[in-house]
């Protein structure tokens, strides 16, 4: 059902809750949902995975396809990212080219892995100049139930993983390799209930919330994009606090993720 | 339909994938498994993948599309951009378009629309793997999630497709029959009556291989049938 209209009397509930460090879904303001990936069920795709984070889900395919490099960096390959709203996911998802809650989605998702250098981009490079693989990273949201940053992240980190470059199909080699993945991206979501701020919200959440944050860390612990997004605002320890806790708080899909590198 | 081929899609009976002229692909139906979704389905039909969701009935929107004495059925089919080998742009094209508005159509059949005036019934199909056949896969899918939603329906519509290939006309084409093969002929029915709510062709039919095309659509479409209630059955844990 539509999440349009949480009433003031829960929006004070769950605000309240936050207060005392709790949620309405019983768990504490810094924890995550259970988290399950499943990878490699699209056999048209290149790479394939299925992130849960709890009734969230996300499925992400990964194909590869050779263009031209952009003038200025003749030796990288180029990433595209897009994110599907399907209507199916939610009531309030309207269908139709994509809206900016979209296309922001995207944007971030995108920053997260290509920021992080994820991927090698020069070692997609097929002819300087003239070939280079083109990555395209399409989410597609099957169920919303809040926080697609982090989900859409973690699928498209997910799919990444078991991608294989498809040389013979394209006539660039006799054999398909796997993509070299470098290192993990991982993104955490804040949202900001009342004077308190939650991890990994859910629609319910999302809709009382004034705020949001997205952080994404590699495993090393650095900082490799960021967001705010929404209308309210965060003070500058909340933000400090935020990434504090997402370093401390990733495992949980850090271990998801790692589960699923053969 | 590129007609007559060199390439032998059918030998001794026998089909490339080792089915026989009259046989379905196997299919695997699982209702409910979208948790937003008023109804659901995931379907598997060969390597066919989708999922359908339904939301509804609920006010309509444009507003202009509102019937004042029924409601309207939106059907969207989409195809991701993964779901073939080299990469579909993403979005509705006219493909999607064409399939979309004529299963909206079928589907005002079966649903009982006059019960709902100015409503909006909307359907969504999401193609994830595509290997020849997705809009009977992607009807026969939101037929499922329809009545897992618990829209009033006359029936659900099972869609399944025949064609002819080296000259034989076979039931369900996979993805070289329909490439190479000589004709296509998607159809959906409602079981209980026979009534036909959605046929196409495309192709070189002699107008008794028509009729048999006809007749072997049917018979995949009941077969499918059968399967459907056995999903809907099992998402209730049981026996209906």
């Amino acid at each position: 059902m539509s999440n349009d209209s949480v009433s003031n009397l829960m929006k004070g509930h769950m605000e309240s809750l936050a207060k005392e460090g709790k949620r309405a879904d019983g768990r504490g303001i810094n924890e995550y949902r259970e988290v399950k990936i499943e990878t490699g069920m699209i056999n048209t795709a290149e790479g394939s995975a299925m992130v849960h984070l709890g009734k969230t889900k996300v499925l992400c395919g990964i194909k590869m396809l050779i263009g031209t490099p952009y003038g200025d960096s003749p030796r990288s390959g180029t990433m595209m990212t897009t994110t599907e709203l399907a209507p199916l996911a939610d009531q309030s998802f309207d269908p139709g080219p994509p809206r900016e809650k979209s296309i922001e989605l995207s944007r971030v998702v995108d920053r997260g892995i290509r920021e992080s250098r994820m991927i090698d981009f020069e070692s997609l490079c097929i002819e300087e100049g003239e070939k280079v693989w083109t990555v395209f990273i399409d989410l597609h949201i099957l169920d919303n139930n809040g926080n697609l940053f982090d989900c859409c992240t973690l699928a498209a980190a997910a799919a990444l993983s078991n991608t294989m470059i498809p040389n013979v199909q394209h006539g660039v080699s006799d054999k398909d390799v796997k993509l070299a993945v470098t290192c993990w991206p991982i993104s955490c979501t804040f949202g900001k209930l009342g004077d308190s701020v939650i991890l990994d919200p859910t629609s319910e959440e999302e809709s009382v919330m004034t705020a949001r944050f997205t952080v994404a860390h590699d495993e090393n612990g650095n900082l490799r994009a960021a967001q705010k997004g929404m209308n309210g605002a965060f003070g500058n320890d909340e933000i400090k606090e935020a990434v504090k806790t997402a370093r401390a708080s990733d495992n949980v899909l850090r271990e998801a993720l790692k589960g699923i590198q053969g | 339909m590129a007609g007559q081929t060199d390439i032998e899609l059918i030998k001794n009976g026998i089909r490339m994938d080792g089915r026989k002229p009259d046989e379905l692909r196997e299919v695997k139906i699982v209702a409910g498994v979208l948790d937003n979704a008023d109804g659901s389905c995931y379907l598997e039909w060969g390597n066919n993948k989708v999922y359908a969701g339904v939301f509804g009935p609920m006010e309509c929107h444009p507003r202009h599309k509102q019937k004042a004495d029924r409601a309207i059925v939106q059907a969207r089919y989409t195809m991701a951009p993964f779901s073939v080998n080299d990469r579909k742009r993403p979005g509705l094209d006219r493909r999607s378009s064409e399939i979309s508005y004529i299963v909206s159509q079928a589907f005002e059949k079966v649903v009982m629309v006059e019960e709902f005036p100015k409503a909006s019934i909307r359907v969504d199909m999401q193609v994830v793997e595509a290997h020849a056949g997705t809009r009977c896969a992607a009807m026969t899918a939101a037929s499922v999630a329809l009545a897992d939603a618990g829209i009033p329906m006359r029936d659900m519509i099972p869609a399944c497709a025949s064609g002819k290939v080296n000259d034989v006309v076979v039931l369900d084409l996979n993805k070289e029959e329909d490439n190479y093969g000589q004709a296509d002929l998607p159809l959906a029915i409602i079981p209980s009556t026979g009534e036909v709510v959605l046929l196409q062709l495309d192709g070189h039919l002699t107008p008794e291989e028509f009729e048999l095309a006809l007749e072997l659509a049917t018979s995949g479409c009941m077969d499918l049938y059968k399967k459907m209630r056995i999903a809907l059955e099992n998402s209730y844990g049981g026996k209906a």
